[in-house]
């Protein structure tokens, strides 16, 4: 390389989770080992396979968007809005002093406005086409979320979404990170967001028998790694983060979180949904990130997996960690946010770094609940049940998405920077 | 259905859709300039006062609706 490459840090942060509406909050619940999960209440899903979700609770838009903008808005979009919000207020950014080109936006969703595309294909089916609201494609589109971040803050720098289904808030971290280093930006707000929990994409995860159907104990239904785990637990919510050089965070005297230091992304190439059976491309992507971060596989202490709970990802990952740290696999701890946030998709990959740096800054490993009976097949530390003190000076978040999209960061602790 | 009614329908249509008070809203009011509507804004109020009033509006004539008055104008005319 030669030329020395810009550090990039983490300076602010946003979380609206199903267990927590606050990054404060997400941070208690994980402690507390909180479920999210309980019977949908956004319809009757009495005929659904599932019939629970990890639903956002006592959440109301009001509160934070006013009515006419946010009437404008699917969900997925007021989410991103609220978590870039608390992101960049965090960051204490002085937005009125940072040349407007040089703050950019990458914001992702996996699939995007699910709830206007129900209502607004309803409405064409019973009024016809003269009947589809002319907002419904700018609510629709994946993107929009980015864009509207972008005109209510004025921010003119690099603007778009990624979307890798549920590794595409990962791949926008990732690509904030090299819009920095190339120089294309100086601070990138960047992150996901997802509002899934609709009739046609409950029913649509259902027929791919990707969906836990517990239906009888929601808040025991995620269960990564146990041996009665029988899928994943869908979620909704966002998470946003700010990223800027470690060289305008220190002018400045903000706080950093961490140092956003590898990133990796790789494909399995393998199959439509499946995972490949021995983690090939998750394996991958942990490699070319720790390559990138010029550190050696024994400098991470702790890993925040993609953890779904499904029966074959659970065992691919694992498989693919033991791959990449040999016996250093058993000394590092290990563990799923999945089993209490359920899985926010486009957004789970945010949410859980916002889990590591928080882990970090903490130093205690948030927990997988619901590990009633550990999997025989999982021999690794997967922090049953209760959190744990410990040092974590790096760690690494893997998110994977259907497409066999593989995307892993490494964080390394802002405390010591 | 009376001019004073049609008019108190199409005064509760903007109010919903442009999130601005009653009175806010006069007889000349320009929808773009006055309260503040964009192109999409244009056409979904347009949608509405069909969907209300059970017309069909052309977009040659949707286009010659500038003001309040003229919408109330249309659909009492209609």
């Amino acid at each position: 390389m030669g030329q020395e490459q810009t550090r990039v840090v983490v300076t602010g942060i946003g979380a609206l989770t199903p267990i927590g509406h606050t990054k404060e909050a997400f941070w208690d619940a994980l402690m507390k080992g909180t479920s999210g999960g309980a019977p949908i209440t956004y319809f009757d899903a009495t005929d659904f396979a599932t019939t629970f979700a990890c639903e956002l609770k006592n959440f109301s838009v009001e509160d934070y968007i006013e009515k006419r903008t946010a009437d404008r808005m699917d969900p997925y979009c007021q989410y991103a809005i609220v978590s870039s919000d608390q992101a960049l207020k965090d960051s204490g950014l002085d937005l009125e002093a940072i040349d407007p080109l040089r703050i950019g936006v990458v914001h992702g969703s996996g699939i995007g406005g699910m709830t206007i595309y129900d209502q607004q294909f309803r409405q064409y089916l019973n009024r016809g086409p003269r009947r589809i609201s002319p907002f419904f494609i700018p609510m629709l589109i994946p993107d929009i979320a980015a864009g509207q971040i972008s005109m209510r803050h004025g921010l003119m720098g690099p603007n778009y979404a990624t979307a890798s289904a549920c590794a595409t808030s990962l791949h926008a971290i990732m690509d904030a990170f090299m819009l920095i280093r190339c120089g294309m930006a100086d601070y990138m707000v960047c992150g996901g967001s997802e509002a899934p929990i609709t009739p046609m994409s409950v029913g649509g995860f259902n027929s791919a028998r990707a969906l836990s159907t517990a239906n009888e104990n929601p808040a025991k239904a995620s269960r990564p790694y146990d041996r009665d785990r029988d899928g994943f637990v869908m979620g909704e919510g966002a998470g946003s983060l700010i990223l800027e050089s470690l060289e305008t965070a220190k002018a400045r005297g903000a706080k950093i979180y961490g140092e956003l230091v590898g990133v990796g992304a790789t494909a399995d190439a393998h199959h439509l949904t499946a995972p490949h059976p021995e983690g090939k491309g998750a394996m991958n992507a942990m490699k070319t990130a720790l390559s990138i971060a010029g550190i050696k596989p024994e400098d991470i202490d702790y890993i925040n997996t993609h953890g779904t709970a499904t029966p074959l990802g659970d065992i691919a990952e694992i498989t693919a960690i033991k791959n990449v740290f040999g016996d250093h696999a058993k000394k590092l701890s290990v563990s799923s946010t999945k089993s209490m946030t359920g899985h926010l998709l486009g957004a789970a990959g945010v949410v859980e770094s916002i889990a590591c740096l928080l882990a970090m800054q903490n130093q205690t490993v948030p927990p997988t609940i619901n590990n009633d009976n550990i999997d025989p097949q999982i021999d690794l530390d997967i922090t049953p049940n209760e959190p744990r003190k410990r040092k974590i000076e790096y760690a690494l978040n893997n998110g994977f998405g259907f497409g066999g999209h593989n995307a892993s960061l490494i964080f390394r602790n802002g405390s010591s920077l | 259905m009376t001019e004073a009614e049609i008019k108190d329908k199409v005064y509760d249509i903007i109010v919903s859709k442009m999130g601005v008070n009653k009175d806010q809203i006069k007889p000349e009011s320009k929808f773009s300039d006055d309260l503040g509507a964009d192109s999409l804004d244009t056409v979904e109020l347009i949608m509405e006062l069909e969907n209300e009033f059970d017309v069909q509006i052309p977009d040659e004539d949707a286009e010659k609706i500038g003001t309040v008055q003229q919408a109330i104008d249309y659909i009492v005319k209609k």
